[in-house]
């Protein structure tokens, strides 16, 4: 057995995104949300073409459910309202939330973090891979959703439930603006489920606490007794991106939503990492 | 705790940043009591007694406010703008009308003989109240407010009486006979269209049925004002007396006499009294200033802006009668942006300025030409079935009437419909058109309900506000007769790419049609006029790209934080005079949280070039000690060094360490080797040789190397985490328990390996409970018992002076008894 010395470190080079990314997109669960995501625009659209009443859905309604069928446009835009309530959240939160915890669990975060990664560097990779994996499952379900109608309900340009029509340039615009907007605001479940990540060493209890904070969230939203309170809470503006359905983009709602998603993932991945540096590793 | 606290302090920013609620300020208390009216009847000059509510503000005297109620309602419905007014720091005066509630006395609908007198000897009280200012004896600064049957008391009052100083009136009348029998045809006859459901719906409201009561025809009304009404809904008919009656409860008998200013709120969504109510009242009142709003609630319910409008009305009398700041006295519009993710959803208000008031027909007019195909419609015998457009008192189901619509009933309905727009269009007023209306049969009564619908570009028509404007045509025959017609007031934002339609019908359920059938001939005559408005965001509130500038600021500023509150490593030098020292620990102690002292005042040294072993019972603290010589715990007190460098967590130093510490981490859905390979891509030594053949030999994994690691058995796992630790053959190993789950050849082939790796000058730490294989593989050895340090040195010293006593029995003497070595 030759001997020799210690090799180089560089700690900058401990655990690249590009390696951390290699180590989470073969888990069943990546795959899993990507499958979900090219799944569900395939089924809502046989859904409409091949069920009972395949007229289309929300007949009579003069809102975007009611209109899902004019074309992809305003077919992805639908995807979104269904799949940001809860599918998206859910998948945010899962990315994010079992960053920590899950490597506790798998043992390896101790060996990790003696290898030595840096502890801020550790949650840095952690983080940015998180939510690289989270906007690829947006990308992927409206890049099916809008391929998938493109071929089923023509290439119609976006019809606005609040009357009028848009160029496709402006189609285009829209559904960017929206996609970004539902984006953003997935930061809030991602957050929340980030931290809890750190404070827990179980995946499944740090995803489970911050969708079922999310949950909170929205039934306390949901409560018109509170009034003006409900702005105060970060989910109310879940569904601002309507705004850019009008003729006008109304920015005021999605720029405090966005700003207050911002924030609170500032916020709240601020007092993971300090919170982390100073933890000791039991697992 | 620091954590904690920096995370609540960037919370409580957060929550600041939102805006939080103002506290409400101390109650008022009333005091209730009954004051003497107007006289009881024509004939009985006995005063009625009137339920009335005194509220006092902390600082008197203060100018006066009185306010009525709507119809049906009493005193307790106008409490908590009392209350708010009260706290504003007027001398409030609420009472319930004659005839409703507790007060005496029958109802005459605001009539001046009996209301209005009621409402000024309410204000003769107030003027003989020494907390009430007054501008000479008997005339108190006072306000009047209401909205509704209160609305019209108002205005009347401030007709009757000049002592007012300042009025609000809200979604009333202006003309009681043209609000409940509508004609929409300019110039058209009278009496018009009676709206039959609101004018029996307000009539019921007024009878004081209760479960239980006996019922009466007329309830509380006076005989009067029950005959006209049993006139009108039985015959649809207005005789002079009824006439004379409604006349003289209509605000538009002494508009021109009103000379306080006064605050004319009327809502968009009210088919009861229309904002051509509201703007008759405005255009009358030629000696007072006048404000006009139009809010997005009404009779029928639309969006309530009951905050913006009490604000409103407080800001009016505070101007008016205590010389408050002055209320801009710009028209304000309020533009309803329905929701786009549901139609059931009521949409947000968004409030616009014009800075006069233009009247019905907007400050310009756009002409749109209008398909003009003759069309035949049926008026159906009976009048049924009937559309349904507005559902009187139905409140927020009002919006479910644009869907209702969405079918026109066929054959009843004639549509002409423009082009689509080519931008958008924002219609504020009523639009006007001409119609010319043949009928199939001589001379009889038509009665037609003309409506603005906006068509979307898949051909699905909308009626904005549900509300559609009557025509009554008296003695229409085969000879075509031509009309001007003026559709409702609205307020509504129409999209390029939609058209609209000038929609005529012949039956509606809310109103009293002829019960004989006739077709009538239909044709649009000339293009329909449009009024449109200028008006500019009143709300100036926070422009929106101030708020992503304040997030980043804010993100900057938890960044800054973040970066400030960096784990510091103050006066912890290296030591490099322990460079060539592997590892050394200098009073190290941990203790957990509960006061658990792990590791207690441990103070060793480890040799360059050996095998060393960690040797102690169970919680002796050997694993404590390892994790934070490997910066993964943070001592309490002490310090660790290895190679001389100061240990924290990250510390680079760690790179030359190879770790193996309670069983080994690995990810299950990767094989043994990618596993291998990258940790050794994530642990910054990737430029580095890992020795990857040297190492897979040790772990003696063969061909499984590539097979997942979730398919391992405990021991392979076992060695595959021992050749992770010896990835790169790092200056120091340590080692816990690596023998666990091998086989005796494998334990065998282990002891060389950490014993040809010390030859070569590398160190290695191990523990492990088997005492005979630490004697025979290592050299030196270190025994803790209970956080404390027992023993460190070389094993021959430790057994000499000890002839003929094994490690273990050593060992047991040192620990005491008691205890056991690790199994």
């Amino acid at each position: 057995m030759s001997m020799t010395t210690s090799s180089p470190y560089v700690a900058r080079d401990t655990l690249t995104v590009r390696v951390e990314l290699i180590r989470q997109l073969r888990r069943r669960r990546t795959l899993v949300a990507f499958g979900l995501a090219v799944a569900l625009p395939l089924i809502v659209v046989a859904a409409v073409k091949l069920g009972p009443q395949s007229r289309g859905f929300g007949d009579g309604d003069l809102d975007l459910v009611g209109l899902a069928t004019a074309g992809p446009w305003n077919f992805t835009l639908t995807m979104l309202l269904f799949s940001s309530g809860f599918l998206l959240t859910i998948i945010a939160a899962m990315f994010l939330g079992d960053t920590v915890a899950s490597e506790a669990s798998w043992s390896t975060l101790r060996y990790l973090l003696a290898a030595p990664v840096p502890r801020r560097r550790f949650l840095r990779a952690k983080m940015i891979v998180g939510l690289l994996l989270t906007a690829m499952t947006l990308v992927i379900l409206v890049a099916v959703a809008f391929l998938i109608a493109l071929l089923v309900f023509g290439s119609a340009p976006l019809t606005s439930p609040l009357g009028g029509a848009f160029d496709v340039s402006t189609s285009w615009q829209r559904l960017g603006i929206v996609t970004a907007y539902i984006g953003i605001q997935l930061l809030i479940p991602g957050g929340i489920a980030f931290l809890m990540s750190v404070l827990t060493d179980v995946p499944l209890g740090a995803v489970g606490a911050a969708v079922v904070i999310v949950i909170v969230l929205n039934i306390l939203d949901a409560i018109d007794a509170l009034g003006d309170l409900r702005r105060l809470l970060p989910t109310d503006y879940g569904n601002a991106w309507s705004g850019a359905l009008g003729q006008q983009i109304a920015w005021d709602d999605m720029a405090i939503g966005a700003s207050y998603a911002l924030v609170t993932f500032a916020v709240l991945a601020g007092v993971a990492i300090l919170r982390f540096d100073r933890k000791d590793i039991l697992s | 705790m620091r954590v904690i606290a920096g995370g609540v302090a960037c919370l409580a920013l957060m929550i600041g940043w939102a805006g939080v609620p103002q506290p409400a300020l101390a109650d008022v208390q009333p005091v209730s009591m009954m004051l003497d009216g107007g006289p009881i009847s024509a004939t009985d000059p006995a005063p009625v007694q009137i339920d009335a509510d005194v509220y006092i503000p902390e600082a008197t005297p203060a100018p006066a406010i009185l306010l009525a109620h709507g119809f049906g309602g009493s005193k307790e419905g106008t409490a908590e703008e009392a209350q708010t007014l009260a706290e504003a720091g007027f001398v409030v005066l609420a009472y319930t009308a004659r005839g409703f509630g507790e007060s005496t006395g029958s109802i005459s609908m605001n009539s001046p003989d009996f209301e209005v007198a009621d409402a000024s000897a309410l204000v003769d009280y107030l003027g003989s109240l020494a907390s009430v200012s007054i501008e000479s004896p008997g005339d108190p600064i006072v306000g009047v407010g209401g909205g509704s049957y209160g609305g019209a008391l108002a205005l009347l009052l401030a007709g009757y009486d000049e002592r007012i100083d300042a009025v609000v009136a809200d979604i009333t009348w202006n003309d009681l006979e043209t609000s409940l029998f509508a004609q929409s045809a300019l110039d058209g006859v009278q009496p018009g269209v009676l709206k039959s459901l609101w004018t029996s719906l307000f009539f019921s409201s007024g009878l004081g049925l209760t479960p239980g009561a006996p019922v009466s025809e007329c309830g509380r009304f006076t005989e009067q004002w029950c005959n006209a009404y049993v006139e009108a809904v039985t015959r649809g008919q207005v005789t002079p007396e009824s006439a004379a009656l409604m006349a003289a409860s209509s605000p538009r008998s002494i508009t021109d006499r009103i000379t306080a200013p006064v605050l004319l709120t009327a809502g968009q969504s009210d088919s009861l009294f229309p904002l051509a109510q509201a703007n008759a009242n405005a255009e009358q009142i030629v000696n007072a200033p006048v404000k006009v709003v139009w809010h997005a609630g009404g009779h029928d319910g639309g969006i309530a802006e009951t905050d913006r409008l009490r604000a409103l009305s407080l800001a009016w009398f505070d101007q008016h009668l205590s010389s408050g700041p002055a209320v801009g006295d710009d028209f304000e519009i309020s533009l309803v942006e329905a929701s786009a993710l549901s139609d059931r959803d009521p949409g947000t208000v968004e409030v616009l300025s014009a800075p006069t008031y233009p009247g019905l027909f907007g400050d310009a007019t756009t002409e749109m030409a209008v398909a003009a195909p003759t069309q035949q419609v049926l008026a159906p015998a009976g009048g049924a079935p009937a559309a349904i457009t507005s559902l009187p008192g139905a409140g927020g189901l009002a919006s479910l009437a644009g869907d209702l619509l969405a079918v026109p009933l066929p054959g009843q309905t004639a549509g002409f419909f423009t082009e689509p727009l080519e931008q958008s269009m924002r219609i504020v007023g009523s639009s006007r058109a001409r119609i010319t209306v043949s009928s199939d049969r001589s001379m009889d009564d038509a009665v037609l309900f003309a409506s603005l619908r906006v068509v979307g570009a898949n051909g699905r028509q909308s009626l904005p506000q549900g509300l559609v404007a009557p025509i009554r045509i008296r003695d229409l025959g085969t000879e075509p007769v031509t009309l001007d017609v003026i559709l409702p007031a609205v307020v509504t934002e129409v999209a390029a790419g939609d058209r609209l339609a000038l929609v005529i019908a012949t039956t509606d359920q809310g109103f009293r049609m002829p019960l004989g059938p006739a077709v009538y001939t239909i044709a649009a005559e000339g293009p329909v006029l449009l009024p449109t408005l200028e008006g500019s965001t009143a709300t100036a509130g926070t422009p929106p790209w101030a708020w992503p500038i304040g997030a980043v600021v804010i993100v900057a500023l938890v960044w800054l934080i973040v970066a400030l509150l960096r784990p510091r490593d103050p006066g912890r030098d290296a030591r490099p005079d322990l460079s060539q020292v592997p590892l050394a620990t200098q009073d190290l102690a941990k203790e957990f949280k509960g006061g658990f002292r792990a590791v207690d005042g441990v103070t060793f040294q480890v040799p360059p070039g050996i095998v060393l072993g960690l040797l102690g019972p169970n919680g002796a603290g050997k694993t404590t000690t390892m994790r934070m010589a490997m910066g993964l715990i943070r001592p309490t007190s002490g310090d660790t060094w290895i190679f001389g460098e100061h240990v924290r967590p990250g510390a680079p130093v760690l790179a030359r360490v190879g770790s193996f510490i309670e069983g080994p981490g690995f990810l299950p859905h990767l094989t043994g080797r990618q596993n291998l390979d990258l940790f050794w891509r994530a642990s910054g030594r990737a430029q580095g040789d890992p020795h990857l053949d040297e190492v897979l030999e040790i772990s003696g994994l063969g061909s499984a190397i590539d097979r997942r690691v979730r398919t391992y058995s405990q021991g392979m796992r076992q060695r595959l985490g021992i050749a992770q630790a010896m990835l790169g053959l790092p200056d120091l190993l340590v080692l816990d328990e690596p023998t666990n789950g091998l086989d005796p050849p494998q334990i065998r082939e282990m002891r060389q390996v950490m014993h040809d790796y010390a030859a070569s000058g590398k160190t290695v730490i191990v523990s492990s409970h088997l005492l005979s294989e630490v004697e025979q593989t290592c050299s030196h050895v270190v025994v803790m018992n209970h956080g404390h340090l027992i023993y460190s040195g070389t094993v021959v010293d430790l057994l000499a002076g000890r002839s003929g006593l094994s490690l273990e029995a050593v060992f047991l003497e040192l620990v005491g008894d008691g205890h056991r070595v690790d199994q």
